[in-house]
């Protein structure tokens, strides 16, 4: 362990600078997003430096800590506000920071219209403290302020446009959906306190080789609901289809690239709890991959392009999660899988703003068509991002995608098969709805009408598209050439160095039934969609179709299942609330309101009733007193 | 032949020091031009204060020694205790500069001919500004005398600026001066407790020391009934100062009566030399005899908070129910007494600094809420402050939260500390009744946050007055103490922890 004296910095600056934003209000309107762009860089040349720094030592020494302050000091309880800046903290920061430059320069001129866009932009910088918080906390209390904090930022900026009642509904179900989530992570906190006495991650670590299967089981459950929520996976993962009313940005940042990804982070960091317990592995297991499918699926049937997009982040992240959930070898491919799909979904989504900017706001992907002829750029990298999404080699998805796939068929058994199987079928539907995506919105025939004026983006945003582009080509590539990735985070995640037990086919053998199932996806979408693509969408389709169309029915279900039970119940504790417990209330309200009224009669106001009063106080005390001592 | 007593004069400086700057404040009240007077004696006050403090900081690592023939005792409660009446004064005068507060010349009606007279000749007197500083270095002397002549003195000099202090209103000047006499004579007749309860324990123990009496009381030597007589009798002069239920009643009618910055004054400084006083006699004097005293502070524990927190529901005047309020603290600062451990003593002198800002920081904001005659403290017109002035609503709004002990304020952190104190002892009752009367109080707090932003304003002329930049400065310190400690605690709380230790 180094100590640090500058991991401070990361969370202070885009802190004080959000501050200073909301709190200067229309003075800051002309310079707000200059300044919050500055901090976004400056904190992501601190990481870069920080990097480096980390590469020069060796060994133990990589990690480095900053102790703040003592947060609680109870008894034999003490809490730290302490950073970690660990191999694996360092990707999360510089995902965070670098994309997140990144979208602060395409948001200058992607919000240049909003007359709330320093608003905006302090909503930004708070994300990414909160954000950075959160990886960058040495506890689970820690991260959990972190937590919280880019749940509040993701909140606001989903309902930055509240004005809209339907952004603003959508704003509170990710807060809902978000809140189970966060009751799990709370009561992983407090189970992890009961059993081993610490919240933080070394010992908690410390205490798993002593703490029973049960106890562990049930701590790896509720990371793993916390991770759900943050995560959108199954089953809470209805809310990030709405989240796509916040601005394109903010679904580029917080919705595709990092917030999301906290879910993976969290189990990866908790890896000595998953590793120690397989029932909670197999949990994770079964989550990820149905996620995984049901993501994908979704995607097949979304006509509105950022929530396709959504649909496949939810995929994907699915990927992540099932890979973590795939024991130490896993928990790399998943980082692996987060930074690239890093770069290639932010890309797209800013791909998809563009589009969006020069078709005002229209996000009907079948009232598009032919954009490619007047957004070249555009075009050219969103399509590095999709040749990435769907794994074709050498693009980034491809080296990530593959490894998971491989190690998921490496599992063994029938369980191999299983989560082998399920993604590679995610891999061929990934291709069928990323193909459709793409054919509806750059290809074919132009389907939008004469008052749109689709015109290439300005400079400020597709320069942004064109570094995550790269990004999208070459990431892969340098993450696992020399498995660079896998060797710098194994001694956080894989210390034992664990290979895969056998393998269960021949790497190439895996690669090539991928690009054989992911070029039948294209196939097939290229076929269904390259011409007669109705501007409407066809209401005469199979059953199966309008379910996935309704979002696999997950809002019906939560409403039949969750909420209409939920509100009987609510009406019930109303009922008894109002008349049951208020009436205790009340009662008990009544007589100390009425022996408050005659405590103010005694207060009279002379002075010889007071005198009266103290006299007879201390009579009282030497009567008591003789009393206690005869 | 006789020998010149010792002095240590270095580490009695604070004390000195604050003399000192009231006497050159009476100097200038009687040479300086009329016009200059109330800017030079802020000057001087808050020099004297800043001073005195920084003496301490000099001297706080000399700890555990005795100065002037062991009559006063230089420990770590004594010290802590000194620092924070001095930081806490320093707030106080902010506010006090502020003269609007006060009346021009003591007899003359607010708003009257005379009373624009005397101000137009330039007879604005600014004696709060001296009579200030004197009550201050009695409440220096205070916590920190260890015999029971010491204690008197410093009682006294600590107490007459204060009646005098409580009647210079400068508007309801009747209320005021009622207020002032009112304090004067029960002022007077628990003094009066006070030395015959002294009386008393030089008569069981043949020594005014503290040492000298738990001395006494460990080889049982004496006559017990002069001991419990002059406990309970010793106790009251204390536990008025305190305002300890049933030696409480003064409190709401001077609270109410005095300017509000003097009530402020006093309720945080006051209350802090009086409970630094209390902790030292039960914990060093009578620490041996816990056995019979502990029934009758333990009742007059419970009886004060749940009087205070009852009583305060019915106020409909903000003042007065502040001042019920601070009756509560005062008994569950009682618990601290009652645990007579580290702990214990740790956690109150943190309720007690804690306690000070946010008490300083709620009359702060009553000096700013107004109509045409001057400030109102009629809770019923303070409805809807919240839609006219949001800032200053909810600040006040943090440190009622903060006196009702909600997480994430400064007074939860002081409850909890002081309570857990308590608790390790044994003194399970107090914390029940303590957790219990922390509900009642919470009810009043919160009403009145309800008051305040869910209730539509009525259309009548209240208004906040844009505050000085010393009461606004004064006001902003004592919130962000209230949020600092509450989120950070154990910036405070390991001082108070180091600083926990009495020495005989």
């Amino acid at each position: 362990m180094t100590t640090s004296t500058h991991l401070v910095y990361l969370i202070a600056l885009p802190l004080v600078s959000s501050a200073i934003l909301l709190l200067l209000g229309r003075i800051a309107d002309k310079w707000g997003h200059i300044v919050a762009t500055l901090v976004s860089a400056s904190t992501f040349a601190i990481a870069a430096i920080e990097f480096f720094q980390m590469r020069s030592r060796s060994g133990d020494a990589r990690a480095a800590t900053q102790n703040l302050f003592t947060w609680i000091s109870v008894g034999s309880f003490d809490v730290h506000a302490s950073l970690l800046l660990d191999q694996l903290s360092i990707c999360f920061v510089l995902l965070i920071t670098g994309v997140g430059t990144l979208i602060h320069i395409y948001s200058i001129a992607y919000m240049s219209h909003d007359h709330d866009r320093r608003r905006f932009f302090a909503y930004l910088n708070l994300f990414v403290a909160a954000m950075l918080l959160l990886v960058l906390g040495d506890s689970y209390l820690n991260l959990y302020v972190g937590w919280e904090g880019v749940g509040l930022a993701s909140y606001l900026l989903i309902g930055f446009w509240n004005q809209k009642p339907t952004y603003a509904v959508a704003a509170k179900k990710a807060f809902v959906a978000n809140r189970v989530g966060d009751i799990g992570l709370s009561l992983a906190i407090m189970i992890a306190f009961a059993q081993f006495g610490s919240v933080s991650f070394t010992g908690v670590e410390a205490g798993v080789p002593h703490a029973s299967t049960g106890a562990l089981t049930a701590l790896g459950a509720m990371l793993l609901l916390a991770a759900a929520g943050k995560s959108a996976q199954f089953p809470l993962q209805s809310w990030l289809g709405d989240a796509m009313a916040g601005p394109t940005p903010v679904s580029a940042l917080i919705h595709a690239a990092t917030m999301v990804t906290a879910g993976v982070y969290l189990i990866t960091r908790s890896h000595f709890v998953f590793d120690a317990s397989p029932t909670a592995q197999t949990m994770v297991l079964i989550v990820g991959g149905i996620t995984l499918l049901f993501g994908a699926l979704v995607g097949t049937a979304k006509d509105d392009i950022k929530k396709a997009l959504a649909a496949s982040t939810m995929s994907q992240i699915g990927y992540m999660i099932l890979a973590t959930g795939l024991g130490p070898v896993g928990y790399a491919f998943a980082i692996m899988h987060l930074l690239t799909h890093g770069f290639f979904k932010a890309g797209m989504f800013l791909g998809a703003g563009s589009v969006m900017h020069g078709m005002n706001d229209e996000v009907n992907m079948r009232r598009y068509g032919a954009i490619g002829k007047v957004m070249p750029i555009t075009a050219v990298t969103f399509g590095l991002g999709y040749l990435a999404i769907i794994g074709v080699p050498p693009f980034a998805g491809f080296y990530s995608k593959d490894k998971i796939i491989e190690t998921a068929f490496n599992a063994g058994g029938t369980k191999g098969i299983l989560v082998g199987g399920a993604a590679l079928l995610g891999a061929a539907i990934t291709a069928f709805y990323m193909t459709r995506v793409i054919v509806l919105t750059f290809t074919g025939t132009k389907r939008w009408d004469d008052e749109a004026h689709p015109h290439e983006s300005p400079s400020l945003m597709w320069i942004p598209m064109v570094v995550l582009a790269v990004g999208s080509v070459a990431s892969g590539f340098l993450f696992n050439s020399g498995h660079a990735l896998v060797n710098w985070l194994a001694p956080v995640v894989n210390a034992a160095g664990e290979h895969d037990a056998k393998e269960f086919l021949p790497p190439l053998t895996i690669s090539l039934m991928a690009l054989g199932v992911v070029s039948v996806g294209v196939a097939i979408a290229i076929l269904k969609y390259r011409s007669n693509v109705a501007v409407e969408a066809p209401e005469d389709v199979s059953i199966l179709t309008k379910i996935v169309r309704r979002d696999l029915l997950q809002d019906d279900f939560n409403d039949r299942v969750l909420v209409r039970p939920g509100q009987a119940l609510t009406k019930f504790f109303v009922a008894m609330d109002n008349t049951f417990i208020d009436g205790i209330v009340r009662g008990v309200g009544g007589v100390i309101a009425v022996s408050s009224t005659n405590l103010r009669k005694i207060q009279n106001g002379y002075v010889r009733s007071y005198a009266l009063i103290m006299v007879i106080g201390v009579l009282a005390l030497i009567a008591t007193i003789w009393m206690v001592t005869l | 032949m006789l020998t010149a007593p010792q002095l240590s004069y270095s580490l009695l400086a604070p004390i000195l020091i604050v003399l000192g700057g009231a006497l050159l404040g009476v100097l200038v009240e009687a040479v300086m031009k009329k016009g200059s007077r109330a800017a030079i004696q802020t000057a001087i006050a808050i020099g004297t204060l800043v001073l005195s403090f920084a003496y301490l900081i000099k001297i706080h690592a000399q700890t555990s020694k005795t100065a002037a023939v062991s009559s006063v005792s230089i420990d770590g409660v004594g010290i802590f205790i000194q620092g924070t009446i001095l930081l806490l004064s320093l707030i106080a005068i902010l506010y006090i500069a502020d003269t609007d507060n006060f009346a021009a010349q003591a007899s003359a009606v607010p708003g009257s001919e005379e009373e624009r007279t005397a101000v137009l000749a330039g007879k604005q007197q600014t004696e709060v500004f001296p009579l200030t500083l004197f009550a201050i270095s009695g409440m220096l002397l205070f916590p920190i005398a260890s015999d029971l002549i010491t204690l008197f003195v410093a009682l006294e000099v600590l107490s007459l600026p204060l009646y005098l202090l409580a009647g210079l209103s400068r508007r309801r000047r009747l209320l005021s001066q009622e207020a002032a006499l009112k304090y004067f004579l029960l002022g007077a007749f628990s003094s009066a407790f006070f030395l015959f309860g002294a009386a008393f324990l030089y008569g069981y123990s043949g020594s005014v020391t503290l040492d000298g009496i738990a001395t006494a009381i460990s080889i049982n030597s004496g006559n017990d009934v002069f001991l419990l007589i002059g406990i309970v009798f010793l106790s009251v002069g204390l536990l008025f100062k305190i305002g300890a239920v049933p030696f409480h009643s003064w409190t709401p009618d001077v609270y109410q009566g005095a300017p509000t910055p003097i009530t402020g004054f006093m309720a945080a400084c006051t209350k802090i030399a009086a409970m630094g006083a209390t902790l030292r006699i039960f914990y060093v004097g009578f620490g041996q005899a816990e056995w019979q005293w502990k029934p009758i502070i333990l009742t007059i524990a419970i009886l004060t908070m749940v009087v205070g927190g009852v009583a305060a529901i019915a106020q409909r005047d903000v003042k007065r129910m502040l001042a019920f309020s601070s009756i509560a603290h005062a008994g569950f600062l009682l618990a601290a007494v009652l645990a007579l451990n580290t702990d214990g003593l740790k956690g109150a002198l943190f309720y007690l600094a804690t306690y000070g800002f946010t008490t300083l920081g709620a009359f702060g904001v009553i000096t700013l809420v107004r109509d045409s005659s001057g400030e109102v403290t009629d809770l019923n017109r303070w409805v809807g402050l919240g839609k006219k002035s949001p800032l200053v609503a909810s600040v006040f709004t943090l440190f009622l939260l903060s006196f009702a002990g909600i997480p994430l304020t400064s007074g939860f952190i002081a409850k909890f500390s002081l309570f857990t104190g308590a608790y390790e002892t044994g003194n399970t009752v107090i914390v029940v009744v303590g957790v219990l009367t922390s509900a009642i109080t919470a009810f009043f707090y919160l009403r009145v946050v309800v008051m305040l932003f869910f209730t539509d304003p009525k259309s009548d002329s209240v208004s906040v007055v844009i505050p000085s930049i010393m009461t606004r400065a004064a006001i902003a310190i004592c919130a962000i103490v209230t949020i600092v400690l509450g989120v950070a605690p154990s910036l405070l709380l390991n001082t108070a922890q180091t600083f926990a230790t009495f020495i005989r």
